[in-house]
């Protein structure tokens, strides 16, 4: 894959879907997003980590267009769609006006336009309630609608702010294997934006830590899929990101991790940016939760 | 499966051999929601909300008919019908009927039309509001009754006052409830509409003015009610036609059962255009899925 070497302002962004540089965001003189700086590649899979109320949703909806008071450069894609927490369907429209919001048919009419709609609804499955209203939808259909809204605009980036955080267990489990059989089929850009690691360790070929409104940590998961949670890197990079998160102050166990599954195997980039007042894992104050 | 079997088939636990159960013994009852018992027989709705009206009829014609009133003071539901039935043979009470309809339906439409369009321009922009709505709360305060002379000055005896009259008495209701309906769209869905590449005058279109909805057919309702008022008022000053006018006349001559007649066909077509709207709301609202009530 290709890395960006230079640390100069990229101009020609080939293959890049999102480049952030510098970014500030501030609410009445509180600063949420100090200066962050993050890279995704076109084809990327990024996941952003961080606690409760670090910026995460800040820093999608300035990705996403919908927050311009923002300081710093930010160049994405022209086709972005967005998958929020809640599904936000319009309660008014049928299923299938919801896939197709705000899309106008092209010169091959009205009837492929539905076509197109009725084929992404079938991707996740839910065809058969296109005519459906949403509010009789289960929360679990309503979120895959609302991914059949992203997908059928076939976004170069994909913006999901937690999509399956209000989803239960089993649910989210067939939502990660459909979100990755879609991903695998379109190749989009992604930045999924989530508290649960295990979920960023599942889906993402990175993931990114924010702490104290700056990208702190910055790591490449090189594990094989389909993955597996007992898998000795897989634990040994969910400690690290665990750690990073201010969760867990110890190392993991070494008769978990393999002896060679350290910090070179993930071609770390620590950045530069972050502040010395950040806590760092030596820092003996007991684990906070998220 | 009775529950006898249901009882027998299931795992066995330890405490099954045991003598004594270790826990109480627990009253069991058919699981319903608070507040609400489940209905044992359907009655049609129609059905149920004519019962109530039937037996208010009942009472007043009970009362009539033992002489609690004289027929001068209070006319008996026969009587009055069979005031209605004499008009109508004596081809008075269509042409009157018709005249009071056209006029509500004309200030109606009127006074909806102009709350409509103020409560959007107010709804959708910011000057709009500061504008308009200070204006608007000002003359609603006005009790549109202490209007009449001033209608007739501007507007002579004709239909013209009429109108206007019935509809400066619809339209506050349409719009204070539609300008609430606007700014109570969800701005989580508006966001949604905006991401996926909505138009302004789409998002208006798909996500504002339906989200508003049904609060502009609540205010539709209010109006109703508030247009008939006026009407009576309105054609019982200055009038040669109409329902309030037969009122009127009916004043003159004494003739009680003429005059109830009058407002019993105004209540009359009060439930009808109540039932317009409801209607019109089982049709435009079967998005929601909200409380139907016990
Ligand atoms: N419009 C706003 N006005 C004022 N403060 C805001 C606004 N939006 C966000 N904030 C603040 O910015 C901080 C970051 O919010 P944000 O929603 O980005 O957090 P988050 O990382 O997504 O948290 P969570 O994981 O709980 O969703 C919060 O403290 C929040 O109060
Ligand atoms: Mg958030």
């Amino acid at each position: 894959m290709r890395r960006r070497q230079e640390s100069a302002p990229v101009v020609s962004a080939e293959g890049f879907a999102v480049i952030a540089t510098n970014v500030r965001r501030r609410f009445n003189d509180r600063e949420v997003l100090r200066d962050v700086n993050l890279t995704i590649e076109g084809d990327e899979f990024v996941a952003l980590l961080g606690r409760s109320g670090t910026g995460k949703s800040t820093l999608l909806r300035i990705l996403g267009g919908l927050d311009t008071e923002y300081e710093g450069d930010v160049l994405v894609p022209e086709r972005r769609a967005v998958v929020f927490q809640e599904a936000r369907l319009i309660p008014w429209q049928r299923v299938l006006a919801n896939v197709l919001l705000g899309l106008r048919p092209g010169e091959d009419g009205a009837g492929a336009l539905k076509a197109k709609g009725l084929d992404a609804l079938g991707e996740v499955e839910l065809a058969e309630h296109a005519r459906d209203w949403p509010l009789t939808l289960s929360g679990g259909e309503a979120q895959r609608v609302a991914l059949a809204r992203a997908l059928v605009r076939e976004p170069q980036l994909m913006l999901l702010d937690e999509p399956f955080g209000a989803l239960d267990a089993l649910t989210r489990i067939k939502m990660h294997a459909l979100l990755q059989r879609l991903c695998e089929r379109h190749r989009p850009a992604v930045l999924l934006v989530t508290h649960d690691v295990d979920e960023a360790l599942l889906l993402a070929d990175r993931a990114v830590v924010l702490v104290d409104g700056a990208i702190s940590l910055d790591v490449r998961i090189d594990l094989e899929r389909p993955r597996d949670r007992g898998d000795a890197a897989f634990v040994e990079l969910r400690h690290r990101l665990l750690r990073e998160l201010g969760v867990e102050e110890r190392p993991p166990r070494s008769t978990v991790a393999p002896s060679e599954a350290s910090e070179a195997d993930f071609e770390t980039t620590r950045l530069a940016t972050t502040s010395p007042g950040r806590r760092r894992s030596d820092d003996p104050t007991p684990p906070p939760t998220i | 499966m009775s529950v006898t079997d249901l009882l027998t088939q299931r795992p066995r636990r330890e405490s099954d051999d045991r003598d004594a159960r270790t826990s109480d013994v627990i009253a069991l009852t058919t699981p319903v929601p608070r507040g609400r018992r489940r209905r044992r027989w359907h009655v049609p709705r129609l059905l149920r909300r004519t019962v109530g009206p039937l037996i208010v009829l009942g009472v007043w014609q009970l009362a009539c008919s033992l002489g609690v009133f004289t027929s001068f003071e209070v006319a008996s539901p026969v009587a009055v019908f069979d005031a209605a039935r004499q008009l109508w043979a004596e081809g008075v009470l269509q042409p009157n009927l018709l005249i009071s309809l056209q006029r509500v339906a004309e200030g109606l439409g009127l006074g909806t039309a102009i709350g409509l369009t103020f409560a959007v321009i107010s709804g959708l922009f910011w000057v709009g509001e500061d504008l308009l709505d200070p204006v608007i709360q000002a003359a609603r305060a006005v009790p549109i009754l202490g209007l009449v002379p001033l209608a007739i000055i501007w507007f002579g005896v004709g239909e013209v006052p009429k109108v206007f009259l019935i509809a400066l008495g619809s339209t506050f209701a349409v719009y204070i409830n539609t300008f609430a309906g606007i700014r109570g769209v969800d701005s989580k869905l508006v966001e949604a509409g905006q991401t996926f590449g909505l138009s302004r005058w789409g998002l208006v279109r798909r996500v504002i003015l339906p989200g508003a909805l049904p609060n502009f057919l609540v205010g539709l309702r209010l109006a109703l009610v508030g247009c008939w008022l006026i009407v009576i008022v309105a054609e019982e000053i200055n009038a040669q036609s109409g329902i309030g006018y037969l009122i009127m006349q009916a004043q003159t001559t004494g003739r009680t059962d003429i005059m109830m007649m009058g407002l019993a066909i105004y209540a009359l077509l009060g439930i009808l255009a109540d039932a317009f709207v409801r209607l019109l709301e089982r049709r435009l609202l079967t998005w929601r899925r909200g409380y139907a009530g016990a």
